[in-house]
């Protein structure tokens, strides 16, 4: 009962002393809304970079290129040993006939020379085309898959994958790393700016200590007060985010250059986004005043 | 029974400054008693150790039960909730009226509001500061925010009241009635009053317990008397 009193109390006094103290209120919110506007965007660009490369790799496909002499028998020994596979998703065949239909469909020229092939003897060969699980092991699976037999060609885009991975693993790491050096920053700027509201009521907190405040009371106040400040630095940024995203995705049409880059829906997305901001700027504001006030409870 | 038991406590600050020697005294409950001595006599120290505002470098403090130099940091709130606290400089908060810097204690401590209401009423009474109860600290007198300041240490109903020089700032006039005030409190409430002084007038006048340190060295402890240099 005591503990609800207190922090009913606690709530009520945090209150009053962000609109008692407006001005120093006012440099706390200002300086948390700009570094979660730019979390925000580092999010935003973050989980886009993620989106599209998850989606590029999951196009990344091995073409098997079978004997051009395999019998009927011998397609499906193949097909259930690369089915067998611990990193195969899935796999489609294409009959050597079906290629030349599709090619014939697909220009004049080659048209004109394939309709004298014969199913008999068309040159070309049956294919598969495998997906894996993980991409980063394409190569190694491609070369078990090389290694059967019956099997006479495999292709993967060998050079151009690998660097397209390590690139993808370069720019998730560096987002990555500028959210946290952020956020470790914003902390910083809070605890000094709460710094010195606190320093305006250090008389009020010795008082506090002399007349038997235990420091669990002292302290609640000026937590609940940090989260009221990281809330209301939020304020701003997420309406950035809401409005400034779904902007961005109608004018691109989805879209950033070519089909190759796709953008993230924006709902639910934004609204985990705007969470995320509201939550990081709320524990931010907590921990700045939790250590900011910690000093003066040793009198 | 002895409320405050204090036994071969010495004081070195950090600077090198020794502050008590091998100090051993009691003090039983109920009693009023002047700690005197000039200044760098070592009377302040005496009154922060028993609050915890300094740590003994050795020796042990038992203030109303409590071991005061074992006591943690964080612990401390409790030793303070036993004690009233008045300082010369009164440390009244200038933004609340009389009234809310008497009810500060009691929401410190999280009691209920018909209580504190109750309590805090009943303490400006005492101190006879009933008509001004509505005022802010500057609007007073020098005497009469000390009165806050008692009534605000009383309020909680503490075992011990600790004063230390309550009447450094007031002229002599004001600062017998500030004595009178914590003689009344003595006596109606039993409680233990403790007040550093080195006002020679007040001490030899009340004719109470004397303790006199003089360079950190307890010289004279009497029942009853004044005192002289």
């Amino acid at each position: 009962m005591r503990f609800f009193r207190m922090l009913r109390r606690s709530i009520r006094d945090a209150f009053k002393s962000v609109f008692r103290n407006f001005s120093l209120s006012l440099a706390s919110i200002s300086c948390i809304t700009i570094t979660l506007l730019i979390v925000a965007a580092a999010i935003l660009v973050t989980f886009n970079v993620e989106n599209f490369t998850s989606e590029m790799e999951s196009d990344l496909t091995i073409v098997v290129f079978l004997d051009n002499d395999i019998s009927e028998e011998a397609i499906q020994n193949v097909q259930d040993k690369i089915e067998d596979m611990d990193n195969v998703e899935s796999l489609v065949f294409e009959s050597k006939n079906a290629i030349k239909e599709g090619m014939q469909e697909e220009n004049e020229v080659f048209d004109e020379i394939m309709s004298t092939w014969s199913s008999e003897d068309n040159p070309l060969k049956d294919t598969f085309q495998v997906k894996v699980k993980d991409v980063t092991k394409i190569a190694d699976t491609a070369h078990e898959i090389e290694k059967m037999d019956q099997v006479s060609i495999v292709r993967y885009g060998e050079g151009m994958v690998d660097n397209l991975l390590l690139a993808f693993n370069t720019v998730e790491k560096v987002a990555y790393g500028m959210v946290i050096a952020l956020v470790l920053v914003t902390v910083f700027l809070i605890i000094n700016t709460i710094k010195l509201t606190i320093f305006s009521r250090k008389r009020e907190i010795s008082i506090m200590r002399l007349v038997g405040a235990s420091n669990f009371t002292i302290k609640t106040p000026f937590i609940v007060e940090g989260m009221i400040l990281g809330f209301l630095g939020a304020i701003i940024p997420v309406l950035g985010i809401c409005f400034g995203y779904i902007a961005l995705y109608n004018h691109f049409d989805g879209y950033l250059y070519s089909q190759l880059i796709q953008l993230v829906e924006p709902e639910p997305f934004i609204y985990l986004v705007s969470l995320s901001v509201v939550v990081i700027g709320m524990l931010v504001g907590m921990i700045g005043s939790a250590s900011a006030v910690r000093k003066y409870l040793k009198i | 029974m002895d409320l405050i038991r204090i036994k071969n406590v010495n004081k070195q600050y950090k600077n090198g400054v020794t502050a008590i020697y091998d100090l051993t005294l009691s003090i039983k409950k109920g009693s009023f008693v002047f700690v005197v001595g000039g200044s760098g006599s070592g009377k302040s120290t005496f009154i922060k150790m028993l609050y915890r505002e300094e740590k003994p470098t050795s020796g042990e403090i038992i203030v109303g039960g409590l071991n005061v130099a074992k006591l943690r940091n964080k612990k401390v709130y409790k030793l303070r909730r036993r004690l009233g606290i008045v300082f010369q400089d009164y440390r009244l908060l200038p933004k609340l009226t009389v009234f809310e810097n008497v009810a500060f204690t009691m929401e410190a401590i999280g009691a209920k509001k018909d209580e504190t209401r109750r309590k805090v009423l009943k303490a400006i009474e005492l101190v006879g500061l009933k008509h001004k109860i509505h005022n802010y600290p500057d609007q007073l007198s020098g005497g009469e925010q000390q009165r806050v300041a008692i009534a605000r240490a009383i309020v909680n109903e503490p075992k011990i009241l600790l004063c230390d020089e309550p009447t450094g700032n007031l002229d002599p006039n004001m600062s017998m009635e500030i004595v009178h005030v914590l003689e009344e409190i003595n006596k109606t409430c039993g409680t233990t009053v403790v007040m550093a002084t080195h006002d020679k007038d007040i001490v030899n006048k009340m004719q109470k317990e004397v303790i006199v340190l003089k360079d950190g060295r307890l010289i004279k402890h009497v029942e009853k008397g004044g005192y002289e240099e």
